[in-house]
């Protein structure tokens, strides 16, 4: 800062301490010396006033119509922006997540029948890792589904008394829900599992409609959101694979008991 | 049309183009006016609102849904306007210079304060688009990026490519040229 206590503030500490970008013991030095300068005072007053004059422009607006010719614009290019998305998505990164999210669904879901029944070419170490990561993954997928449930099973089971039904926490819940479950969903579609792909698809569109709801409903949009869970059988698919996520971590935790016991 | 921007992100992520086009729709214009600050030039508004949605699009994946679309398009827009500006940084480099040493000299020439001239062009809006078209394009974004959008002074620096020292001159020669070119009019006007 160029200011002493006997000459007056530069313009450029002005702004400086205008946009707070002084360091505190100048800016004290400074407000010290604004207090007893009239004529730094009045500079830095006139300062103000321009930048208020400034901020009272509004700024230049895109002329009538624009969205209209900004979709127009951009609609033809989304098609190529769709193939780099999938090219991103098969990127190292990605696919590695993707590849632990399928030891999940592959374990959990198919039961070998995409997976190998038999490792082949591990070590013990390698086993060991796998195995591991597979029951963390199951008990989140099997969460997820628990979760997903509850949202469904409430929305069921709401009624509207006074004519709407308050459905914000549902709707709070089915957003979360939304990007896992679209993962599982990928995961599923790439490892061929059809069912499950199919099921996790009707889940996730029944998600999103509940995200994309106002918090409070009315007794019809309600009776609607219950016709398409119903018509789907999605309460009765989403309790049936939860219940074989549970029996397959049953599975691993008595494999892993007995396991021990051998080895002990 | 979903009525939220978190819907509509939803349904754009698995392809669905009309809601992808009703979030341009809610945005383009806020996207258009920020663009245009920074760049101070229609056609260039319009390129950083197309290459906004579009870098937006690719990036759907990454957006946590939790946050919110419109502050989250807008630092991209900050972005895009910024990487066409980088794009003509050496063009205005000895443009910069010059006109910093003629500043003092030809700022009636820029924005004549006479009470006729100002008479024809009374917009408050009219007098600061006119200020601000009197900087170069890297003064013009760093002093968008202080005054309208906040950043510090080392964020600018970061995001425009220059070293600390250039981006606060930068924003010295701005704030010198907008005092000297709406000062006049402001006082007379008190």
């Amino acid at each position: 800062m160029s200011m002493s206590t006997t000459l007056h503030l530069t313009d450029d500490d002005l702004v400086l301490l205008y946009y707070g970008e002084m360091a505190r013991a100048d800016e004290a030095r400074t407000e010290s010396h604004l207090d007893a300068c009239h004529a730094c005072r009045e500079n830095y007053a006139r300062l103000q006033r321009v930048m208020a004059f400034v901020d009272s422009a509004p700024a230049v607006d895109a002329p009538d119509g624009f969205e209209r010719v900004a979709w127009a614009r951009l609609e033809p290019e989304l098609g190529s922006a769709r193939r780099g998305w999938i090219r991103s998505a098969l990127s190292p990164a990605y696919l590695a997540l993707a590849a632990a999210v399928l030891v999940l669904v592959g374990g959990a879901f198919m039961a070998g029948r995409l997976l190998p029944k038999t490792p082949v070419n591990t070590g013990a170490g390698a086993k060991t890792t796998d195995t591991v990561r597979e029951r963390i993954l199951l008990v989140d997928l099997g969460e997820h589904l628990d979760r997903s449930q509850m949202v469904l099973v409430e929305l069921v089971s709401a009624g509207a008394d006074t004519g709407t039904v308050d459905i914000s926490s549902e709707r709070a819940r089915a957003e979360q829900l939304v990007a896992a479950n679209r993962l599982y969903r990928q995961t599923a579609v790439s490892t061929g599992d059809a069912a499950m792909a199919s099921m996790l698809d009707d889940l996730e569109r029944v998600l999103v409609d509940i995200a994309a709801s106002p918090s409070t409903m009315s007794q019809d949009d309600l009776d609607s959101v219950r016709r398409r869970i119903e018509s789907k059988e999605l309460l009765f698919k989403v309790r049936v694979v939860s219940s074989q996520v549970r029996d397959r971590q049953k599975a691993e935790l008595a494999s892993r008991s007995a396991n021990s016991t051998v080895g002990s | 049309m979903p009525h939220t921007d978190a819907a509509a992100v939803a349904l754009a992520r698995h392809g669905d183009s009309e809601a992808f086009k009703a979030l341009v729709e809610r945005h383009s214009r806020a996207v258009y006016r920020l663009a245009h600050r920074m760049t101070g030039n229609p056609q260039d508004a319009e390129d950083v609102v197309q290459e906004t949605f579009l870098k937006a699009y690719r990036q759907l994946g990454r957006f946590e849904s939790r946050a919110n679309f419109g502050t989250w398009l807008h630092r991209i827009a900050v972005n895009c306007s910024i990487d066409v500006i980088r794009g003509r940084k050496h063009q205005e480099t000895a443009h910069d210079a010059a006109d910093l040493d003629m500043l003092d000299g030809d700022a009636d020439d820029r924005v004549d304060p006479s009470p006729e001239r100002l008479m024809l062009s009374t917009e408050v809006q009219e007098q600061v688009t006119r200020a601000m078209d009197g900087l170069t394009h890297m003064e013009r974004a760093a002093f968008v990026l202080r005054h309208f959008e906040g950043q510090s002074i080392d964020e600018i620096s970061r995001g425009l490519g220059l070293k600390a020292n250039a981006a606060k001159h930068s924003i010295f020669r701005a704030v010198r040229k907008m005092r000297l070119a709406l000062e006049p009019f402001v006082e007379s006007e008190r």
